[in-house]
């Protein structure tokens, strides 16, 4: 009895032991890379950024410059939208949202889009998706320059009825074999343009990574 | 103990990909590029080595009763640890690879060398069957990354950049221009169609080899038989 308590003992002994080096090694590691990891991590977001909104058009720090908030009606899916605001002087010169088209082919697709003072787009981009690849995968920077057709667009230019892909009647490319993917984009991206234009003084003067929606 | 015998064992004879064929997830889901199965393959040696040199130092006062827990905590430790390495130096790679980092512990490779090998041997023929069985993993990854970058897109090493920096957009290959694209291998049944083709390339060698050495000892030689 006492030797079966003593062996479970030592065996409980040797897997805490186990643990402990595994967590010691772990809390080295983490010392030694957490900031290089942050600095990565605001490294490859500044440069995502900086390819909407570029760095000389602003002269504050645009990743600490931000709030987010809800709102089903423009960002439909209990999506959280994150709004980076670029000024130069102070002066409101874009907002870059980070938010999703919900109704993706294979789920909701990732998107930056940039849009400037005057309410034209200065960008948009996308960051994560799941399309097929092969067809609707052209929305990647890398595989093609459909996402760049939204640069200088806005909510009138094209009207209203031209914010659609070409098979739905409007004004923007659709890929082959993939029209779902396309529509999504624009839909989100025209719903994001009436954001702004219904909240934009809201969304410059929100002080920064306050949680609360804008208010009207 | 042979070290030769374990290198052909890992690279060829027992290799976990086209043979034993464990850890199949990993192999079949991240094997899309060339550089993708390089990245993959390179964490995965790189925990072999860690895990069965760590499994060997610490195998006398592992009891067996939980000898299967102390290794996966050992395993979890070291894969946690690449993770962290590789999000503060390959950033950009880690964004690709994603999900199948951690996953590296689920690979089921990882646990059997552990309990086949390093628990009964010495730290070095542990660490060298670690990175022979990584290095053997890695073969067959970058194998099948090839086949399919090659089939479905007509490159290779693209985006060679997220592992070499800038001096990997020299290597970047168009292998076929203008090719349309041939999605079926880029897709998850592509890795399986591809993985078939590799073990029949695989099993057609060893067959064509044993069939040479079996003339060779049939027939008599002309110098014997004179």
């Amino acid at each position: 009895m006492n030797g079966r308590r003593h062996s479970l003992l030592r065996s409980a002994a040797s897997l805490g032991l186990v643990a402990l080096a595994g967590t010691t090694l772990l809390a080295g590691v983490h010392r030694l890379t957490a900031d290089r990891i942050a600095e990565q991590e605001r490294r490859a977001m500044l440069s995502q950024l900086s390819e909407i909104v570029p760095t000389e058009r602003y002269d504050n720090d645009l990743r600490d410059d931000r709030f987010t908030f809800r709102d089903e009606q423009h960002f439909p899916g209990g999506q959280t939208v994150t709004a980076y605001r670029a000024r130069l002087d102070g002066r409101p010169v874009a907002v870059i949202l980070r938010f999703a088209a919900p109704d993706g082919y294979n789920g909701p697709i990732g998107l930056l889009a940039g849009i400037d003072a005057d309410g034209r787009l200065a960008g948009v981009r996308v960051t994560a998706h799941r399309e097929t690849p092969g067809l609707g995968d052209g929305i990647e920077i890398e595989k093609s320059d459909w996402i760049r057709g939204f640069e200088r667009k806005s909510l009138n230019s094209p009207p209203p009825a031209g914010w659609q892909v070409k098979r739905d009647g409007g004004e923007f490319d659709q890929f082959t074999g993939a029209t779902i993917t396309p529509r999504a984009i624009v839909e989100a991206v025209q719903r994001a343009l009436q954001y702004y234009e219904s909240h934009r003084e809201a969304l410059f003067a929100t002080p920064r990574a306050a949680t609360e929606r804008p208010a009207k | 103990m042979n070290y030769g015998q374990i290198w052909i064992d890992g690279l060829w004879r027992q290799n976990t990909g086209l043979v034993v064929l464990l850890g199949l997830c990993p192999l079949l889901a991240v094997s899309n590029t060339v550089v993708n199965a390089v990245g993959l393959g390179l964490a995965t040696t790189l925990t072999l080595l860690a895990s069965n040199l760590a499994v060997s130092l610490a195998r006398h006062w592992l009891r067996p009763e939980i000898r299967i827990p102390a290794y996966v905590l050992i395993i979890a430790s070291v894969v946690t640890a690449i993770q962290l390495l590789m999000q503060a130096w390959f950033h950009d790679l880690y964004r690709v690879l994603g999900i199948f980092i951690p996953l590296i512990v689920t690979n089921c490779a990882i646990i059997g060398r552990a309990e086949a090998f390093a628990s009964r041997n010495r730290p070095l023929p542990a660490a060298i069957d670690g990175l022979a069985t990584g290095l053997g993993f890695l073969l067959a990854l970058v194998a099948l990354g090839a086949l399919r970058e090659l089939a479905g897109r007509g490159t290779l090493f693209s985006q060679a950049r997220l592992l070499f920096g800038e001096a990997g957009e020299a290597l970047q290959l168009t292998v076929v221009p203008g090719h349309p694209g041939f999605l079926l291998a880029l897709l998850p049944p592509g890795a399986f169609i591809g993985l078939g083709l590799l073990i029949a390339g695989r099993n057609w060698l060893n067959a064509r080899r044993s069939a040479v050495q079996a003339i060779r000892v049939n027939a008599p030689s002309p110098e014997r038989a004179a």
